[in-house]
């Protein structure tokens, strides 16, 4: 599903590499942590499968596509199929929880039924039902996080991306939203997630994916947080 | 994009300008004074050819003989150039008795009846196209027991100038102030956009396209534009209406004739509407161009 081929990022102005020659390969329907110190280059290879950024050397491919070589329309196809998750969930405080998730089917022009219908399904599964009015601000920061995973999984994504889903959560409620991914996983998408919370990823023993300073120094299938950094 | 895109994108545009209702208002006015002040200039223009269209018309050429001219050959050639309507000939006396009937006192011309009259026979010709005189004066000039062929030029020339200034100082007014709406336009907008920032950088990983992004600010500013549009037509159309039926009621205007007809006031109108929404089109677009980078 996801190939990387000798990829190097180097941002403008910085004259170490933020990823350095990183080969890999995702499987469709993969559980992958990816971990490592602050500036490991965790989010910049997330940034790299959203195609937020390019690399500087190597190539990335997406279902055999290049994603260096999408035009415009190819591109905008690409993120349609990608959810994505953030530390600081940003929702929108005006909208209630139900147009905060309805929002992704509307930048997508679907119609008032089925956005309705979708809502309303996601907002169960990840344990919301009932809150559909509520605004950001009403909820707990748990709550707000399963927001934002409804809101990328209404779509109905191939691959969610999160960077740090659990990084302004508390233990429980962490460990909370990890099994909701993992359920979420087990129903067919395929998870890439940046984090620190090395609990969880000792208990969860999915594949672990270790960075360290831009190169790759672990790929273990059943793998642990570890503590080489 | 769909018709669910399209209603999400009306929503927003409406939304925003609720938000930014003050801003709006004022850019939609000053929008609304600079079309008003280019409409008048054009409908000036418009009703200042129509005046230069009828001083031209009623043009005569007045062709000045020799005393030895053959009258009668001169008359047929005067007939057969094309463009002639009508020819009438003024004797030397008739010249003299009509020029002291202009100056109100015949009595100053006293002395040169006679052998002492200066003034030459003559023929006055109309025309049927005011825009075929110059020509034909030239044409009459070269006929042979031909002095002179006046037609006035010089007043003419007069009127055209000035009339020509008028116009050039009331374009580059109006210019001036449709370039300051478009720069109010231009910062509506750019608060518009910094008012919804965080939805935007959102909508991008939610796979939004680009022209779905920037269609609600591209309405909202030609919203701005028509808003404006609607009111300076308003404007113009009462005021005019009412400065036509006044001036076409006033006995001692009678000279002064507005331009009433649809097919000459129309385009005026229709080229206001097209230009309040190039206006706010065009300010939106300089703006999302300038600061929205999706």
């Amino acid at each position: 599903m996801i190939s990387l081929q000798n990829v190097t990022k180097i941002y403008p102005g910085s004259a170490s590499p933020a990823l350095d020659q990183i080969t890999l390969d995702i499987e469709k329907g993969e559980f992958v942590f990816l971990v490592g110190p602050s500036g490991a280059g965790k989010s910049t290879l997330i940034k790299l499968l959203f195609r937020e950024l390019l690399p500087t050397k190597g190539e990335i491919y997406f279902f055999g596509r290049n994603l260096a070589r999408l035009d415009k329309k190819a591109l905008l196809n690409h993120r349609r199929q990608i959810g994505m998750v953030f530390q600081d969930f940003r929702l929108l405080k005006q909208k209630t929880v139900f147009e905060n998730v309805a929002f992704a089917l509307e930048v997508l022009g679907k119609p008032p039924k089925e956005i309705e219908f979708k809502v309303a399904e996601v907002l169960e599964k990840v344990g919301l039902a009932g809150k559909e009015k509520a605004f950001p601000e009403e909820l707990s920061g748990g709550e707000q996080q399963r927001v934002g995973v409804a809101r990328a999984l209404v779509k109905d994504p191939l691959l969610l991306l999160a960077d740090e889903p659990t990084g302004n959560l508390d233990r429980n409620t962490s460990r909370q939203l990890m099994e909701l991914l993992e359920t979420l996983n087990a129903e067919g998408t395929t998870m890439v997630i940046a984090t620190h919370a090395w609990d969880l990823v000792d208990r969860m023993q999915k594949r672990v994916i270790s960075l360290n300073q831009g190169r790759l120094v672990r790929d273990e299938k059943r793998g642990t947080y570890g503590h080489e950094f | 994009m769909n018709f669910n895109s399209l209603r999400y994108c009306l929503r927003q545009s409406r939304e925003a300008l609720k938000r930014n209702f003050w801003l709006a208002l004022v850019t939609s006015c000053i929008i609304a004074v600079s079309l008003i002040i280019l409409g008048g200039f054009l409908l000036l223009a418009v009703n200042v050819a129509q005046v230069m269209r009828d001083v031209q018309s009623n043009v005569e050429i007045c062709v000045f003989l020799y005393d030895d001219a053959d009258q009668d050959w001169l008359a047929g050639e005067l007939q057969r150039l094309e463009g002639v309507e009508t020819i009438r000939f003024v004797s030397k006396e008739e010249g003299l008795a009509e020029f002291g009937r202009s100056l109100g006192d015949a009595a100053l011309l006293a002395g040169l009846q006679g052998e002492n009259n200066p003034l030459p026979d003559a023929f006055r010709v109309t025309v049927t196209d005011a825009e075929l005189v110059p020509a034909l004066a030239q044409t009459m000039r070269e006929l042979e027991g031909v002095e002179m062929a006046e037609y006035g030029e010089e007043f003419v020339g007069e009127l055209l100038k000035i009339t020509g200034w008028i116009n050039r100082f009331l374009v580059v007014v109006g210019l001036l102030l449709a370039l300051g709406a478009v720069f109010l336009i231009v910062t509506t907008i750019r608060l518009s956009l910094m008012a919804r920032r965080e939805e935007i950088g959102i909508m991008k990983y939610l796979g939004a396209s680009d022209w779905f992004v920037r269609f609600p600010f591209l309405l909202e500013g030609l919203a701005m534009g028509w808003l404006g549009n609607i009111v300076a037509v308003f404007v113009l159309a009462v005021v005019y209406g009412k400065v036509a039926s006044t001036l076409q009621q006033d006995a001692f205007a009678f000279f002064l004739r507005p331009v009433t007809s649809p097919e000459q006031l129309l385009p005026v109108f229709l080229g206001l509407l097209l230009l309040g929404t190039c206006m706010g089109g065009f300010g939106s677009l300089i703006s999302l161009r300038k600061f929205l980078r999706v």
